[in-house]
């Protein structure tokens, strides 16, 4: 086309068609395309749009691969009735590959001490997409569609070229299967290319990994045969990135350890990431002291602290490339969740496709199925009586069979059920976290100051119930100006991607947290030393897509999520108050206690009297007005002298012992945190016995070690800690027992478990706790 | 000798036991309150302005009835309650052993660290000096019944005898430097002998002092010549209140054109608002302000260099006065006020040296004097 023609012709639109249809080739008749037309396997799909299930990338790949086999793990054990001991291994086998790779071969290995899985089942688990125990049914479980696993290992074949490796074993009693098997793509069929059995379960080989590893193995700790029983095992080879940070395997771990307070899960990270260090990751932030001396906290961290062997160091973006400790998640609670039923669906969550499907299905599988039965049999929620009233609203009789049912009627039929005001579905077929377990798994894995959790009850969108859970955790050594942390659970599963396309993102930026005494710029998260956790249990949560990673915006489920975190808020919101109360009343007892001393002191040598008496009388006086300082914290800010341990359901407190004040300048002075620490001491004293450990906060002090506080400041510290020299030259009394009153254990702790955390007043200030990581 | 020293302390012992009982009782309430499971509480008349009463009749302010309570279970008072405490303590001592401290000294004696802690009882004198002007007005006893002095400030040098703990002191050989005015005169250790003076000439500061002492004015013109390094101490007015009412002088002051010489003529006269307790002991309320005055610019024909322009603060201050009840109904004030205002300058005695560095003490002093053209 000349530019002649363009100016004779500027209607560009007019004159291009013309052009491309010269040049274009002849076009496809029916015929030719049919031809090309053919079935497309589902698992070629996936190979071609990997994307979907989260395979995007190589890092994303690993985490996917370990993510899909954990879950299965978890589920498996779950109904089998086991509590969960997960082993998750990451090898790098290319060790050498230089650093600038983009990426490496790993082979993952995830054991589980499930039921294991019985021989023929193996290649139609592993080995197809889309097939599973979970998809059919209408039950909370982790894996729904039974894409993952096969997934991963499709992936793996992909990349490497090499099987999955399987080792199950069903029975304790007889030898473990070991199979290998390739997925065809083509077929969506497993081939399989090894099988045989063997004695090898769990397979030894990895006791011999790294120093860590043999470590545990002689304590007994490791891939123990007398906890994996049974069990499964899978390894997948495949391409893909170690790299700490956000999005990462350390991430998902750790969340899902948080999620999941029943299981115990050992991870053996590979002895290289990547050198690309992002994110200092996580619920735990490493101060640049705590690094210098993470060495020290190795020595003296004791069975609390998750990092047996070798506690994990604190993440240093520059220096990790050698990851060589091995991470335990221990166990924080000993009781399994409920176990949680199948449900029908609800009426109203159907849809007229399904129904019609459905009425289909039921025509085959009994045949001269009625209506009527079919209605109570098939739905929930739907009694005789109210099949009958749909019966009836819809013009048709209790005789009706499902076969003599046609289009318009089944339409009415639905749009009857969208009317219909039944009573919503279940809830037993939820198995919430629960409260304790929240607290608990957020104790494990956030080192936080207030902790408090709620649980609502459920609820339904679209005729599924769900649940929605929350926690959060407030101060301690959480940073302060940053926007707060939200981390996000399905069906105990962490979210670790699309944040901001989650319900619960939305959720926690609408709810009005400047109610709680906290700062949040306009829709935004709020600010703050926060992690905010939330949590939905359903039968089917409404992903946004299948590499499940938000969780889609409904209404329902936002209000509920919105409802959940205002509980917590207002937990949080009167323990700040609380605590702001508290520390006032504390200044001023300090105030008075600090000055009725010389006040008696003055007045005896003017008329004579009594100094001590009258040092006692005022010390009384000065109590009674600051009483309110005494008093233990509980979530609702109700005075609470000798709590009952219903009344701490949903918060954990963690005292802090006053004497870690850093070298700010504290606002009353000085002498406050005398007194402070004299009474934080002997508190946690009696609980830590060693004084050296007392300063660490309860809830530590099984893990404590001299704080490093101390040794860097050793002026300061022994200043405070310093007990108070007598204020009178007649001794002031002793303080009597109330004044350090404790609370006690709560009957839920489980054995060897740490003790309740607890707080006394503290003398304003948070104070950063220093504490070996607990990861 | 002996004899004259013993009467005093004779008489000490007598007001000593009355003062030491009122300590005493403050700390029984606090005790048996205490003891009684009551929150021992001070009530402390206050020196504010609001509790300042003008009386019209005395020509002096007077302090009113009000009191604040000083509890000692409230944060914003438990600290003073303790520091009035002490200091309660520390008289106590000072009466006992028959000693007397300077304000500096008691605020030494009562500082300590509180016990187990790195808190001082008192930080700085500015904190001390306070509670014993509450001490005193709690208790009713004059500084000196509670055995405390400040420092010596204001001169004097004229045509008297006196007696100052039994020494006897010539005020017409005193030098150059003048005998220093202590800060307790009370009859008990001051009293007057001798006395041809027929007038007291009080002036603002040492250096204005120094040319009239220089000049020999108190000689010409016999009289008492005084300074109370700016606003005149407690010694200091006491000193010239006796003066005025013992001997029936009439004193004459000699202050800088500005607020704050106002405010000294005003404190002089009537008393000031944190010492209205005192007034009595130390208002003089016919003292007369003979200059500078605002009119002496254009009268004594002063040059320009004279001048220091009125700063905003000197004119809100000199609107305060002028707002006085004292000043208010007197129309010789208001109009040496508004004369201050419309000139927008301030002059000060010094100033008169630009006419000759003897004029203020042979012409304008002594003609002012005589044509008792001076503001009362």
């Amino acid at each position: 086309m000349s530019d002649s023609a363009l100016l004779e012709d500027p209607s560009t639109g007019a004159t291009k068609p013309k052009t491309m249809k010269s040049k274009q080739a002849p076009r496809a008749t029916a015929e030719s395309m049919a031809a090309k037309q053919r079935d497309i396997s589902v698992s070629e799909f996936f190979a071609k749009n990997r994307h979907l299930l989260g395979f995007d990338n190589p890092r994303k790949a690993l985490l996917t691969t370990v993510k899909e086999a954990v879950d299965n793990s978890l589920d498996a054990c779950e109904e089998a009735g086991i509590l969960p001991d997960i082993t998750v291994i990451i090898e790098d086998l290319q060790p050498d590959r230089p650093a600038s790779a983009k990426s490496g071969r790993y082979r993952v290995t995830v054991v589980d001490n499930g039921p294991g899985i019985v021989r023929k089942q193996v290649e139609n688990i592993f080995g197809r997409l889309l097939y599973g125990s979970k998809f059919h049914r209408l039950k909370m479980s982790r894996g729904q569609q039974g894409i993952g696993i096969s997934a991963a290992g499709m992936y793996g074949l992909i990349t490497t070229g090499k099987p999955m490796v399987i080792h199950t074993k069903p029975s304790a009693k007889s030898p473990a299967h070991h199979i290998e098997l390739a997925m065809n793509t083509k077929t969506n069929r497993a081939e399989v290319t090894e099988d045989s059995e063997t004695k090898d379960f769990p397979p030894a080989r990895f006791g011999q990994l790294t120093s860590g590893t043999r470590e545990l193995v002689d304590k007994g700790e490791f891939l123990s045969p007398a906890t994996y029983t049974t069990g499964t095992s899978v390894s997948i080879e495949l391409d893909g990135r170690y790299q700490k940070g956000r999005g990462s395997v350390d991430e998902f771990l750790e969340l899902t350890a948080i999620a999941n307070p029943h299981a115990r899960f050992t991870f053996v990270p590979p002895s290289k990431a990547s050198d690309e260090e992002e994110d200092v990751p996580l619920l735990r932030r490493g101060k640049k002291a705590e690094e210098k001396n993470a060495p020290a906290d190795a020595v003296g961290s004791e069975k609390d602290s998750p990092g047996e062997g070798q506690p994990p160091k604190p993440i240093e973006p520059q220096v990790t490339t050698e990851t060589g400790g091995v991470m335990v998640f221990p166990r924080a609670v000993e009781e399994l969740p409920a176990e949680t039923k199948e449900i029908q669906p609800h009426p109203r969550g159907i849809e007229l496709g399904i129904l019609l499907q459905m009425l289909k299905e039921a025509e085959i599988e009994k045949p001269g199925y009625t209506l009527y039965n079919f209605l109570q049999d098939k739905f929930s929620r739907v009694s005789a009586g109210s099949a009958s009233a749909f019966c009836e609203k819809i013009g048709v009789t209790s005789r009706t069979k499902v076969a003599d049912v046609d289009h318009d009627t089944a339409e009415k039929l639905f749009r009857e059920f969208q009317d219909s005001k039944l009573p919503p579905p279940p809830t037993d077929c939820l198995a919430p976290i629960g409260v304790q377990q929240l607290l608990k798994g957020m104790f494990k894995g956030v080192r936080a100051e207030f902790y408090a959790a709620s649980s609502r009850e459920a609820a339904v969108y679209r005729g599924r119930p769900f649940l929605i859970e929350a926690a959060i955790a407030f101060g301690g050594e959480l940073s302060a100006d940053e926007p707060c942390r939200v981390i996000r659970f399905a069906n105990r599963v962490p979210l670790l991607f699309q944040q901001s396309a989650c319900s619960s993102f939305k959720a926690v930026i609408e709810t009005n947290w400047r109610n709680y005494d906290l700062q949040q710029p306009r829709g935004a998260v709020p600010v703050g030393a926060l992690v905010i956790m939330i949590h939905m249990a359903s039968v089917w949560v409404p992903f946004t897509s299948e590499s499940k990673e938000a969780i889609a915006d409904y209404d329902e489920i936002r209000k509920e999520m919105k409802l959940a975190l205002m509980e917590c808020g207002r937990k949080l919101g009167s323990y700040l108050n609380k605590r702001l109360k508290m520390r006032r009343e504390s200044e001023r007892r300090d105030i008075f206690e600090r000055y009725i001393g010389e006040i008696a002191n003055a007045c005896n040598a003017i008329n004579g009297v009594d100094a001590k008496k009258l040092y006692e009388a005022m010390l009384v006086q000065a109590r009674k007005r600051t009483a309110i300082a005494d008093l233990q914290l509980d979530d609702e800010g109700k005075k609470v002298k000798e709590p009952d341990p219903a009344d701490q359901e949903g918060v954990i407190i963690v005292e802090q012992a006053a004497n870690l004040a850093p070298a700010e300048p504290a606002p009353v002075a000085s002498p406050a945190k005398a007194t402070k620490a004299e009474k934080a001491a002997s508190d946690l004293g009696k609980r830590a016995k060693k004084k050296g450990e007392a300063e660490q906060p309860t809830l530590i002090a099984a893990a404590a070690k001299p704080s490093r506080k101390v040794e860097a400041k050793p002026s300061k510290k022994s200043a405070k800690t310093e007990p108070p020299p007598a204020r009178l030259p007649s001794q002031p009394p002793s303080r009597p027992p109330s004044q350090a009153p404790s609370r006690p254990t709560p009957p839920a702790a489980a054995p060897g478990k740490k003790p309740k955390p607890k707080m006394r007043l503290e003398n304003g200030k948070l104070v950063p706790v220093d504490e070996p990581g607990l990861f | 000798m002996a004899k004259a020293k013993d009467k005093p302390s004779a008489k000490l012992k007598e007001r000593d036991k009355r003062t030491l009982s009122k300590i005493v009782e403050l700390a029984d309430d606090v005790s048996k309150k205490t003891l009684g499971g009551k929150e021992p509480v001070f009530h402390i008349p206050t020196r504010t302005k609001s509790n300042t009463l003008w009386n019209k009749k005395r020509g002096i302010l007077e302090m009113g009835d009000g009191k604040a309570d000083r509890p000692l279970f409230d944060l914003k008072t438990a600290k003073q309650f303790m520091q009035t405490m002490l200091h309660g303590s520390t008289i106590k001592d000072l009466i006992d052993s028959g000693k007397t401290s300077s304000l500096r000294g008691v605020f030494y004696k009562a500082k300590h660290t509180v016990a187990g802690t790195k808190e001082n009882t008192f930080d700085t004198q500015e904190e001390s000096d306070p509670i014993l002007e509450d001490l005193e007005v709690t208790l009713g006893a004059l500084r000196e019944e509670l055995h405390i002095f400040a420092e010596n400030r204001g001169t004097l040098v004229g045509n008297i005898t006196l007696v100052d703990r039994g020494d006897e002191i010539d005020g017409r050989r005193m030098g150059s430097g003048g005998w220093g005015i202590p800060s307790i005169v009370e009859p008990d250790v001051i009293q007057f002998k001798k006395c041809e003076a027929k007038f007291v000439l009080h002036v603002e500061k040492g250096t204005v002092w120094n040319r009239f002492n220089e000049d020999r004015f108190w000689e010409e013109n016999n009289c008492i010549l005084t300074h109370g390094a700016g606003q005149p101490p407690r010694g200091c007015r006491r000193l010239l209140q006796r003066l005025n009412q013992e001997l029936k002088l009439p004193i004459v002051c000699v202050l800088d054109c500005d607020p704050w010489g106002h405010y000294i003529y005003s404190v002089i006269k009537q008393g000031s608002i944190s010492l209205a307790f005192e007034s009595s002991r130390l208002a003089i309320p016919d003292a007369k302000f003979l200059g500078i005055r605002a009119k002496d610019y254009e009268e004594c024909d002063l040059g320009e260099a004279v001048k220091i322009d009125l700063t905003e603060n000197d004119v809100k201050r000199a609107k305060e006065i002028a707002a006085y009840p004292w000043f208010e109904g007197h129309k010789g004030w208001q109009k040496e006020i508004q004369g201050l205002l419309n000139n927008g300058f301030k002059m000060e005695v010094e100033a008169m040296i630009n006419k000759g560095i003897s004029y203020v003490t042979e012409e304008y002093v002594p003609e002012r004097l005589k044509a008792k053209d001076w503001l009362d």
